[in-house]
């Protein structure tokens, strides 16, 4: 019983992350629809601000203090952050602790800019072309961005600490009333998984309860008719393509401290968040949190020892084996409309 | 015994009877039209003939074999052709190319792992698609591409791409719609010639009254998914019945 | 020739004289000379030439011919190396029961997933051909391993059975070999300052690749061929015309699985080596880049594509920091920094940049690829040479009179 629930919160981080990037494909795809493979790179770039953040802030101006000398002798060079000249110590330690979260404030703008620019100069001319050469583009863009960031921060994972005071773990069992220290949980990925859920939840309200995002579900259900309309639609749908590429890189920037950035983690997590979006339903938002979700603790039980034992690599395979047996037999996966690219 | 027997044909679509005791006999070697207004089930009729669709009740035969539950290429091979409302041809082929596909089914079947002799070589169904193509009046644009082609000759270049199959039933599904006033007339007469010269039924739904009672030796009007009367032209013309669910309009009009 | 019309002849000829001629061709520059560093006549490079031009070959019988986008080719590929190493293991040394087997084997895989993948189109079919090559490959890291050798692969030991083969001496090493001809032996020529490798291991490739050419151009020649343009270009049409699209998707997916297979069993042939990572969906996106970038749907593009692709890894991997310093020394201070930091940026480990720069040029302007380019090129050749004869004039003349 312990394990189980373990393992479905272990599954919980994951499936966050598949659920946010999913979110953005099947916003990018129902509302312009265009099959986007440059997605993942959007989370990896919101992973990079965060490193890139971190850079900044440990930028240092350095002294030499003539009270202190190193082992030769000479006088010890000392680092100082300018943050923490600019602030204090207290204040400037404080910032450099916090700078993953501190990132999500610098993500925000990057992010729905390197979405709009990408939009606007890019996947806008593919809005005719076959499905095919979308994915083609894209591809070929995710290639080169990914590369572009191997070029700049090297070929190695960069960590991205969390905040001290979110070290540590959460002791699930006992605040449940079940055996202590059996299931923990570190807060971090607590934090993630709310911090997806509030996410998700704003996505939702967003689209559900302002004009806006009302005239973007009308022109998702059907373009043409709110092109009629009088509406500029194809404006609304770049801000479409701003936000999405906002959640993923979001998505992104928490996910740091969970796994290192590195230059392929958005191909790693495209691959699967394009199975998550199918399984999900192609255009169904619920659909795509629901799978990602479904996936992401699946996923994690078929890793418990138990079933390793019985059907070994399961765990490699799983999301692959559902999407295949989802698109043979109910091809417009869980949640999909009928109809909608069906075959 | 018509060479299309419908019988108490029902399609339910979610709330909506499309379909219901659809009766019909299509005789040998005529021309049938299906008329009605908008919305009366034509099309879906149409679709239960070629396997798009399979009606919840009743039988479709043609020459005594049913229609029901057979794949589309299945009804093709048996002998029933289909020509779409916008004309359905291959647009990245050439025209010769897109005669010859339809030569090769009539000759191979379904299927067939050709995959060592060149298409040049065939020479029984180079020529069979040359003589088509001359009897449709195209071989002077054998090589364009098919999608260039006006459309007054995709149609022309679909309907021979029927033909090309030997049908012994061509459905068409109103193949004058879109279209000029002169190509409305050529693909009339060319539907003419081919009733005229063939061993070959056609049943066709149409909307244009002049295309309609132009070829068609009988006529069956549906209405609201029910055929209301079967009859030659003639009398469909003065029949109060199809002046009052099909005519009802103008009838205030005037 | 050969069952085929004059024009396929000649493009075919063209191609035999041009691999057979390869390592000329492919070494202009002398040994030792400033530009030596873009000759791309040695035998691995060559090898792999015309061994990922045998993979694309394939791919484009699939996409260029159906427009069924397959992201997970790489899987047969790596199918096909399983299976010739194990013939190697267990059977020969000898490359031919290695590449028979490597196509059987392949062509069979190809038949399950296609059946599967082949029950939906468009980007269905990519994904769920996606999801069948990260299968193979997380099975081939992981449960596989006794099959596969797991992360370290496999490669043929001195103590493997090899039922036909004679036992081997001690210390001596298993080369893979055609009835004693051993792949990796060369020879050199040299004359003047240049010196010309010959392969045999790229011999036996090459002759492969051009029977592979060969079938292949008979295939986009036959009817089998014009139908699968046809379900490309109308599938609906297809149905109702009384053919049955399935098998024939399925048959060329299995042609073009075994296609794979071949070029698999190949690679193995020449470096007797095997390892998951072939499987990777990044080698599967490879083959897509160079079918592309050559020109999907004609002939010779994949074969085209694949040596771009494959010169460029090579050529621009080798270019580090060095090179490019020594290109911009003429340029004033500040300036050469800028511009080394610039080039560099798509030569050395960065390679993948340039192609995939190019490759989304090639998509956007392009879609036709390298031969779409050679054609509008000859266009414009051929325009500048009758207006030289003082053709146009004429030309426009007619066409003015035709409107």
């Amino acid at each position: 019983m312990e394990a189980i629930i373990l393992q479905f919160l272990n599954g919980l981080d994951k499936g966050s992350a598949y659920a946010l990037i999913a979110l953005g494909l099947t916003l990018i795809f129902g509302t312009l629809g265009v099959v986007n493979f440059a997605h993942g790179a959007l989370f990896m770039i919101g992973a990079f601000c965060a490193v890139t953040l971190q850079k900044i802030l440990s930028l240092s101006k350095v002294t030499i203090d003539p009270t202190k000398t190193d082992f030769l002798g000479n006088p010890a060079k000392v680092k100082t952050p300018y943050v923490q000249e600019w602030f204090g110590p207290d204040v400037g330690a404080f910032i450099i602790d916090w700078s993953v979260p501190l990132a999500l404030i610098l993500a925000v703008p990057v992010m729905i800019a390197v979405g709009v620019a990408m939009e606007r100069g890019l996947i806008k001319h593919f809005y005719k072309r076959p499905h095919a050469d979308q994915i083609l583009v894209t591809f070929g863009l995710a290639i080169v961005l990914q590369e572009l960031i191997k070029y700049f921060f090297g070929a190695n994972p960069i960590q991205t600490p969390m905040p001290e005071a979110f070290k540590g773990s959460f002791d699930f069992g006992a605040a449940v009333g079940i055996d202590p220290n059996v299931i923990i949980y570190p807060y971090w990925r607590l934090i993630y998984f709310a911090f997806a859920m509030v996410v998700i939840g704003a996505v939702f309200a967003f689209l559900q309860f302002t004009t806006f995002g009302m005239v973007v579900r009308a022109g998702m259900a059907d373009r043409e008719t709110v092109g009629i309309l009088g509406i500029d639609i194809d404006k609304r749908f770049t801000m479409m393509f701003g936000l999405a590429a906002a959640v993923a890189g979001l998505a992104g920037v928490m996910y740091g401290p969970i796994n290192a950035p590195n230059y392929h983690m958005g191909m790693d997590f495209l691959v699967l968040s394009f199975v998550v979006v199918v399984v999900g339903g192609m255009g169904s938002l619920p659909g795509a949190v629901l799978a990602g979700f479904l996936l992401g603790v699946l996923e994690s039980f078929a890793s418990m020892e138990a079933v390793l034992n019985t059907l070994p690599g399961l765990n490699q395979i799983i999301i692959y084996l559902v999407a295949i047996i989802v698109l043979l037999t109910r091809p417009r996966g869980l949640l999909g409309r009928k109809g909608v690219m069906e075959d | 015994m018509g060479i299309l027997e419908v019988k108490d044909v029902g399609k339910r679509f979610g709330g909506l009877q499309a379909l219901s005791n659809v009766n019909l006999s299509v005789k040998e070697n005529s021309v049938h039209a299906i008329i009605g207004p908008n919305g009366a089930g034509k099309s879906t009729l149409l679709n239960c003939f070629v396997g798009k669709l399979i009606p919840d009740t009743g039988s479709v035969l043609f020459e005594g074999q049913s229609l029901l539950g057979r794949k589309p290429h299945e009804i093709n091979q048996m002998g029933v052709s289909r020509v779409f409302q916008t004309p359905e041809i291959f647009g990245d082929l050439s025209v010769m190319e897109n005669m010859l596909i339809p030569c090769f089914a009539k000759r191979d079947g379904s299927f067939e792992l050709n995959a060592y002799g060149s298409v040049a070589s065939q020479r029984d169904v180079q020529d069979r698609a040359e003589q088509m193509l001359i009897d449709m009046n195209m071989i002077d644009k054998r090589e364009e591409h098919a999608a260039a082609l006006s459309r007054g000759d995709k149609r022309r270049l679909e309907i021979g791409m029927c033909l090309a199959q030997e049908p012994r039933l061509l459905l068409l599904d109103e193949p004058t719609a879109g279209m000029a006033r002169a190509d409305t007339n050529n693909t009339i007469d060319l539907l003419k010639e081919i009733s005229d010269t063939r061993d070959i039924t056609i049943a066709i739904i149409e909307h244009d009254m002049h295309v309609v009672f132009s070829l068609a030796q009988r006529i069956t009007v549906l209405a609201q998914g029910t055929p209301l009367v079967e009859d030659t032209p003639d009398n469909i013309k003065g029949h109060p019945k199809v002046r009052e669910a099909y005519l009802g309009e103008t009838q205030v009009a005037a | 020739m050969l069952g085929l019309n004059k024009k396929d002849t000649n493009l075919l000829i063209i191609v035999a004289i041009m691999t057979m001629l390869a390592p000329f061709l492919l070494n202009p520059f002398p040994e030792g000379s400033a530009l030596a560093q873009f000759n791309a006549g040695y035998p691995d490079l060559m090898q792999r030439f015309v061994i990922f031009g045998i993979f694309a070959m394939g791919f484009n019988l699939l996409f260029g011919l159906t427009g069924y986008l397959s992201f997970g080719h790489a899987a047969f590929l790596g199918v096909g190396s399983y299976a010739a190493i194990w013939m190697m293991k267990l059977l020969t040394m000898n490359v031919i029961p290695a590449i028979i087997m490597s196509i059987v084997i392949a062509g069979l895989f190809a038949v399950v997933v296609g059946f599967i993948s082949l029950r939906r189109s468009g980007i269905y079919f990519s994904i769920l051909t996606l999801a069948f090559a990260q299968m193979s490959y997380a099975l081939a890291y992981s449960v596989l391993t006794p099959i596969t050798g797991g992360e370290t692969g496999l490669q043929p030991k001195p103590n493997d059975p090899r039922l036909l083969d004679p036992a081997l001496a001690d210390g001596v090493t298993p080369r893979a070999g055609l009835f004693g001809l051993e792949m990796s032996s060369s020879t050199e020529l040299s004359i003047g300052g240049w010196v010309f490798t010959f392969n045999a291991g790229y011999y036996v490739a090459a002759v492969v690749m051009l029977i592979a050419f060969y079938l292949s151009i008979r295939i986009f020649r036959s009817p089998f061929g014009m139908m699968l343009r046809a379900i490309k270009s109308n599938q609906q049409r297809v149905n109702y015309t009384g053919l049955n699209s399935k098998p024939y998707t399925l048959a060329v997916f299995v042609i073009s699985g075994m296609y794979a297979g071949l070029a698999g069993g190949l690679l193995v042939a020449m470096d007797t080596q095997v390892g998951p990572e072939r499987m990777f969906w990044t080698a599967s996106g490879e083959v897509v880049i160079m079918t592309i970038l050559g020109g999907a749907g004609t002939l010779i593009g994949p074969v085209l594509g694949a040596g771009l692709l494959k010169y460029m890894e090579n050529i621009l991997s080798k270019i580090n920091k060095g090179v490019i310093e020594g290109w911009f020394a003429w340029a004033p201070d500040g300036l050469d920094s800028v511009l080394i930091y610039t080039v560099n940026m798509f030569v050395g480990k960065q390679w993948h940049i340039t192609t995939g720069v190019i490759f989304m040029l090639v998509i956007i302007f392009l879609p036709g690829g390298l031969v779409e380019l050679g054609k509008r090129g000859a266009r414009v050749f051929r325009r500048r040479d009758r207006k030289g004869l003082g053709l146009e004039p004429d030309a426009a003349k007619q066409r003015n009179a035709a409107e």
